[in-house]
């Protein structure tokens, strides 16, 4: 429905997944996240994990997708596989040479943290695959509205939010043709030596840092024109509506929750 | 008919960046009025006041000295502020700068959620405003993906929801290519014919111009010309010297008659160009 | 002899995507040394991205761009000598005006070319004479001028690189007609001062009409016609198919011709038009009311 909205990595569709109420899906993911780092044993990630590929399934993405979140963080990921593999040096020695010497807790611990990383890679980038930039903006906004009353401001944070998602494609084609027209002037930027190459970052950067300016000026007038005033007494057109599909979903992620929290306990 | 707008000895002055230098004036009192359901056009060339008067119709600036009233709010009444930008909405000249929202029905719905229309009122009146300048299919876009005469359209319909009773656009077309330029047009057209909304349309294309009730011309912060087009475009002389053009249509008849030939002054369509030069060949 | 040519040219946006899709398609064209061209055709119809082939910001998916006779991406490492022979004026220039100063601004392409201060000072106060901008403006900011002017320092930069052909993308877009005007004269000395080669992109037929020697128009991303002037506006009815305006006084003459009253096909400008009706007025006899 909103498949226009292209920015970030979000992929439409009309999976159960996608249909979710965003604010249950960032309930969800966050009860995810705990149950992700709340069993201590294989059989807890295991239970995680297929949760995980059974949330992928009915969400219809390519499960390749997913990897392709996780590839970029990869050497992070090996690094400090590695380190806590070296680092961590207490229980029974499986192997060592000289000075290095790898544990068994060290190599479960960092089998467990890797697993659990890719776990939660793959699992909130379901939450975004899922959910349009500005939709979860909005989720947001309602979940935290509560805080509106300890003055925390929700409603200008999730404004300023919905109206940089706005203006990063026109940001972006105007990157564009700034580009270009400082190449027709002979700057190098995508060629010459790296001092050059900065040097002509700023007459790119200049423009557009005027122009951004220039467009906030209008935004606003043109907002204060259309009776903007805050966020007080304000109505929406995009309504939320909680189906019981959320309320199921919602409940079999507090199953899966309570299965790792006992299952961790009884190991 | 009634005065939906009423300007009395409007002047406006900036105050100057630099200290000590007196503040400049803009609008040198201009006296104004306009009835409900005109379609009028204010041309001018640039710097000449006109942005400036525009933006006193909606109190983004306010008077200096004199007076604005709009639909019987003064501009300067603070406590009617909202009630006023209802009644004159204002469309700006880049299309990609007015508009807020990442999906097109939400930025038509944007002033209602501000003025707290409730749920069933505000849907009911954003897909009729959408359905009014046909930009229906499209609501659910995002308006990076429209062309530039469509997002005007949206930013229009984001006014028509406010249910105005006039709407004032400044400069709407000038960075449309001439595809856009008609579809801005011919909807501005059709709010006036259907709805009876008051249209004050301010631009420096003079064929925009051509096809309004009545236009007001302004040079250096004043009203120098205030007639129906025939009149206004006939008076080619004055219109150049000022730095506007004229229809090429007209400027052929005044040609024509400086040369000495019988032919009328006020001409401003095709077709009468047509058939003046032939009743010329006829006689 | 021909400055500019492309050979079959191509261009095809995201290859192998969904989202394919051509927007010129084999192109070609002969633009010969000292011209003043014309460039119509609307929004998508693929006259943007061929402009940005000529001075080699687009590359041909197909195809050839020949400056002077020579492949332009027959070295790929030249391209950048390509662009300061063919000085490419973007719409809204101003937008990239970003030094402190009108000298810096118009001096920056002439610094990219490497060349040494004083030659880089000779072309700046020679392009901003050529272009109208008077001399105490160089060392104020570029963003205090106002709009007419700014639009003034970003040509200027460009003609400043002494570009063999010149192409402006609508120079004249969101200009009052005073503001227009000016421009659109100073363009016109400059081509007379140096005989250079020049294509302007306008929607403006009446604009058009006052300035080109010839018109290149393109539709649904082929080449619709490249011709002399009067040639072109001849073909008014075709014209109006594609969906181009042409100049209100064609249509008046198309329309008197179709009611009997044929003056030829090459009425574009108001001058014109005046003489030649008074012309077939004499010509009548002086029984009329002239």
């Amino acid at each position: 429905m909103l498949r226009d909205i292209t920015i970030g990595q979000y992929f439409p569709g009309d999976s159960i997944i996608h249909k979710l109420d965003p604010r249950f899906k960032i309930v969800i993911t966050l009860l995810y996240i705990v149950m992700l780092f709340s069993g201590g044993s294989y059989l807890c990630l295991v239970v995680g994990a297929v949760y995980t590929f059974g949330a992928i399934l009915l969400s219809r993405i390519p499960v390749k997708m997913f990897w392709k979140s996780v590839k970029p963080l990869l050497p992070f990921l090996i690094i400090t596989a590695v380190l806590n593999l070296l680092l961590m040096n207490t229980g029974d020695v499986i192997w060592q040479w000289k000075f290095l010497k790898i544990t068994e807790s060290g190599l479960n611990t960092s089998l467990f943290m890797v697993i659990r990383i890719v776990l939660l890679i793959m699992g909130s980038s379901l939450l975004t695959y899922t959910t349009s930039p500005i939709t979860l903006t909005d989720a947001i906004e309602r979940l935290l509205s509560p805080l509106r009353k300890v003055k925390f401001p929700v409603h200008e944070l999730a404004m300023m939010m919905s109206i940089a998602l706005r203006f990063i494609p026109t940001l972006i084609e105007e990157t564009d043709k700034i580009m270009s027209a400082q190449k027709a002037r002979g700057a190098e930027i995508d060629t010459g030596s790296f001092t050059t190459r900065a040097k002509n970052l700023i007459s790119i950067l200049v423009p557009l840092f005027i122009s951004a300016f220039r467009r906030a000026d209008e935004l606003a007038t043109a907002m204060e024109c259309r009776c903007y005033h805050g966020g007080d007494g304000r109505t929406r057109l995009r309504q939320l509506r909680s189906a019981p599909r959320d309320y199921i979903a919602l409940a079999i992620t507090v199953l899966f929750l309570v299965g790792v929290i006992v299952l961790g306990k009884i190991a | 008919m009634e005065n939906i707008i009423e300007i009395k000895g409007l002047h406006f002055a900036y105050e100057s960046d630099e200290e000590g230098k007196k503040p400049v004036e803009v609008l040198k009192g201009i006296d104004l009025d306009i009835k409900q359901g005109e379609f009028v056009a204010v041309l001018g060339h640039n710097g000449c006041g006109k942005s400036t008067l525009a933006k006193h119709l909606n109190a983004i600036l306010l008077p200096t000295e004199g007076t604005v009233t709009v639909d019987g709010i003064d501009t300067k009444d603070e406590e009617k502020l909202f009630e006023l930008r209802q009644r004159a909405g204002m469309v700006f000249q880049n299309p990609d700068n007015q508009i807020v929202s990442s999906i097109v029905e939400e930025d038509v719905a944007f002033a209602l959620e501000n003025l707290g229309v409730p749920y069933e009122e505000m849907r009911k009146r954003v897909d009729e405003s959408l359905k009014a300048v046909g930009m229906y299919e499209y609501r659910l876009h995002s308006p990076s993906q429209l062309s530039g005469g469509q997002k005007q359209r949206v930013a229009i319909a984001g006014v028509i929801a406010m249910q105005p009773k006039c709407i004032i656009l400044d400069e709407p077309t000038a960075m449309l290519d001439p595809q856009g330029r008609k579809e801005v047009l011919a909807t501005i057209h059709r709010m006036n014919r259907e709805q009876g909304i008051t249209i004050v349309l301010i631009t420096h294309y003079m064929d925009e111009a051509a096809n309004c009730d009545r236009v007001v011309v302004m040079d250096k912060g004043q009203v120098v010309l205030d007639n129906v087009p025939e009149k206004v475009f006939s008076q080619v002389d004055k219109l150049k010297a000022i730095g506007l053009d004229v229809p090429q249509v007209t400027e052929l008849a005044w040609e024509l008659r400086k040369a000495g030939c019988d032919i009328s002054p006020e001409i401003i369509s095709e077709e009468e160009c047509v058939a003046a030069i032939q009743k010329l060949f006829a006689d | 002899m021909a400055i500019l040519e492309t050979q079959e040219l191509t261009y095809t946006y995201s290859m192998g995507t969904p989202f394919e899709k051509t927007a010129v398609d084999h192109v070609s064209l002969k633009i010969d040394e000292g011209e003043m061209v014309g460039v119509m055709g609307h929004t998508g119809s693929g006259k943007s991205t061929l402009i940005q082939h000529f001075n080699g910001l687009l590359k041909p998916t197909s195809g050839k761009v020949l400056l002077d006779g020579k492949d332009i991406w027959a070295d790929k490492d030249k391209i950048r000598d390509v662009r300061f022979k063919v000085g490419l004026v973007f719409q809204y220039p101003e937008y990239p005006i970003f030094e402190e100063t009108v000298f810096k601004d118009i001096a920056f392409g002439p610094k990219n070319m490497g060349l040494d201060e004083a030659e880089i000072k000779r072309r700046v106060y020679e392009t901003a004479r050529d272009i109208g901008l008077k001399e105490e403006l160089m060392e104020r900011s570029p963003f205090e001028l106002s709009g007419g002017q700014k639009r003034r320092v970003a040509i200027a930069g460009v003609m400043a690189m002494e570009p063999r052909v010149l192409i402006l993308d609508e120079p004249t877009a969101g200009l009052d007609p005073a503001g227009r005007d000016k421009i659109l004269s100073h363009i016109k000395r400059y081509h007379e001062r140096t005989k250079n080669t020049i294509l302007i992109v306008s929607h403006s037929m009446e604009d058009i009409a006052t300035f080109a020697d010839k018109i290149l128009v393109m539709s649904k991303a082929k080449l619709f016609c490249y011709d002399e002037t009067v040639n072109v506006f001849a073909r008014a009815d075709e014209i109006s198919d594609i969906g181009l305006d042409v100049p209100q006084i064609t249509k008046v003459f198309g329309e008197l011709r179709r009611r009997g009253l044929d003056f030829g096909k090459e009425v574009y400008t108001v001058g014109y038009a005046r003489d030649l009706l008074l012309k077939h007025l004499n010509a009548k006899g002086g029984t009329l009311n002239c």
